[in-house]
């Protein structure tokens, strides 16, 4: 022991985070019963979510019932809900809003599919082949994480200012996700599975048909779930040029001409359409692997 | 059914400036009918090395393994293996899983299903073919994949350490069930085993596996099984005289491997 009173039990103690005045902070106190202690995270998150989104709402309408914010800058909610149901009966420059609606949906969607459609098999080869994955591993590697709106200009170079480059520009953004995250599917198959399969007497084709597919299926259907993502974040960019329908294109013409409101409301219109979509392939999660993360 | 292993080695190429770790250095050993090898050793001692061989698994890098006189050259329907846990299929429920040798192998689903109930029923499932695996108990988890693997009436049943993750009680119980379809089904067994009182009171020959190089150090010839199945009681037959002297015998043996590593 040291006479040093740096380093006596009294300065521990004043230092010691379990009895500082933050020490709730510190401290882990025994579970509930029916829960396990020192789980990260563990514990209901719903009331606060409401609450978050209840502070939020409020919080906006404040500031714009007070007149502290310029309806340029922030519409009252009010005015949202307002301009949805003008534009609903009115539409916007000529287009009802469910027509910019499907126009918008039918992109990401078509694009979202004709992603999966290509990307699932060449991932799953990618996993399984290193010749395939030795050759693509390299350009989608390269292209993956370059903004859309930087190459949006050489789709339209090369494309045109069709219907092509806008589905091409959102299919490229939900390609990448979906094709690494089915290469990455190949190895959820643990090696038992595979060896007794083998010793059944399976073929490699029965092997991945019968073991490697199913096992991946969770994080295809995890991929795909990210990849749609990309997708209604690149929608905007690809319907800034030459577009006259569209989601993108109602929420930028809006910008230009200062209509908050409609930016506003487009803007949650697309998020709407993606959550619940997101909401609907969580559900289907959950009656297609309903063993995910089990065994 | 004969197995032959003759003169065996499986040498793994040097990595990153290791040198070659010898894994198996001249295994011979035979296999007949009925037959219930006991492989144990100490971690390293190339145990699972020499199941892979058999299995098809892994090619000797000398030596042969024969089968009825064929040479192994891969893995096979009449070498089904059972390892100790994550070889389910937990899309597939209890039937399905254990009909999934027989689906491989292209027999209809009426046929596949019927040998699949005959098995669930003698692994004592009863009742749960519709369950999902993933909703079981380790044991009966495992009872599943030993009824899986006899399902394809396999010549021989691999077995990777099969009653490793059970608990104590599970497991006597376990040992005790295989025994019985051991006799009932007549299959051969080479089984894999850490524990000591499983591999004397399970095997009709025991191989002492030692590490550097891995090699079959000592052979024993085992009683127990057979006066286990001849009526006396499993705890009995664990506790008489000659079973205990054999288990420290064969304890020592370890434990000395063990040290020298």
């Amino acid at each position: 022991m040291t006479d040093d009173p740096d380093l006596s039990p009294a300065t521990e103690a004043r230092v010691n985070p379990r009895t500082g005045a933050f020490s709730w902070l510190m401290r882990a106190r025994p579970t509930k019963p029916g829960e396990t202690y020192g789980v990260p995270g563990q514990g209901e998150t719903i009331w606060l979510s409401i609450l978050s989104i209840a502070t939020l709402l409020f919080a906006w309408w404040l500031v714009t019932w007070m007149g502290w914010v310029k309806p340029l800058f922030v519409p009252s909610p009010g005015a949202i809900v307002t301009k949805f149901v003008d534009v609903w009966q009115n539409g916007f420059t000529n287009t009802s809003l469910l027509r910019h609606t499907l126009v918008s949906t039918g992109r990401v969607f078509g694009a979202f599919l004709l992603a999966c459609l290509l990307g699932i098999p060449l991932g799953i080869a990618m996993g399984m082949s290193p010749a395939i994955r030795g050759i693509f591993d390299p350009p989608i590697e390269f292209y993956r994480p370059i903004p859309p709106l930087a190459y949006l200009p050489l789709m339209i170079i090369w494309f045109g200012i069709g219907e092509t480059s806008k589905v091409l520009l959102i299919f490229l953004s939900v390609f990448a996700p979906v094709a690494l995250g089915a290469r990455a599917g190949v190895r959820s198959a643990a090696i038992e599975q595979i060896h007794a399969a083998y010793s059944f007497g399976a073929s490699r084709w029965q092997v991945m048909r019968h073991v490697i597919l199913p096992s991946a299926l969770p994080e295809i259907l995890t991929a795909m779930r990210i990849g749609i993502g990309f997708g209604w974040t690149t929608l905007v960019a690809a319907e800034m040029v030459a577009a006259t329908e569209g989601l993108g294109y109602m929420v930028l013409s809006a910008s230009q001409f200062l209509q908050t409101s409609t930016v506003i409301m487009g803007i949650i219109v697309i998020a709407a359409i993606a959550y619940s979509f997101d909401l609907l392939m969580r559900f289907v999660e959950r009656k297609v692997v309903p063993w995910k993360g089990r065994m | 059914m004969g197995l032959a292993i003759n003169d065996a080695s499986v040498i793994y190429p040097s990595a990153e400036g290791r040198d070659p770790v010898e894994a198996l250095r001249g295994i011979n050993l035979t296999m007949g009918e009925n037959e219930f090898i006991v492989a144990l050793g100490a971690s390293g001692c190339g145990k699972s090395t020499l199941l892979n061989l058999i299995a098809g698994f892994l090619a000797p890098t000398s030596g042969e393994v024969l089968l009825d006189g064929e040479r192994v050259s891969g893995p096979g329907a009449d070498r089904s293996v059972v390892f100790q846990k994550h070889a389910l299929l937990p899309w597939l429920d209890v039937r399905e899983n254990v009909a999934f040798g027989l689906k491989l192998q292209g027999v209809d689903s009426k046929r596949r299903y019927r040998t699949a109930d005959k098995f669930i029923s003698l692994l004592g499932l009863d009742g749960f073919e519709g369950s999902p695996v993933y909703a079981l108990s380790g044991g009966m988890q495992q009872r599943v994949g030993i009824a899986r693997a006899l399902t394809c009436d396999p010549k021989l049943l691999l077995m990777d350490e099969p009653l490793g993750a059970l608990d104590a009680l599970t497991r006597e119980k376990a040992q005790e069930l295989i025994l019985g379809i051991w006799e009932e089904t007549h299959k051969s067994v080479f089984f894999i085993t850490h524990s000591v009182e499983e591999a004397l009171f399970m095997g009709t020959r025991l191989i002492v596996m030692s590490p550097r190089p891995g090699r079959i150090a000592h052979r024993f010839d085992l009683p127990f099984s057979r006066r286990f199945l001849g009526g006396e009681a499993a705890r009995q037959v664990k506790a008489s005289r000659d079973f205990i002297e054999l288990r420290e015998e064969v304890l020592k043996i370890i434990f000395a491997d063990e040290e020298a590593a």
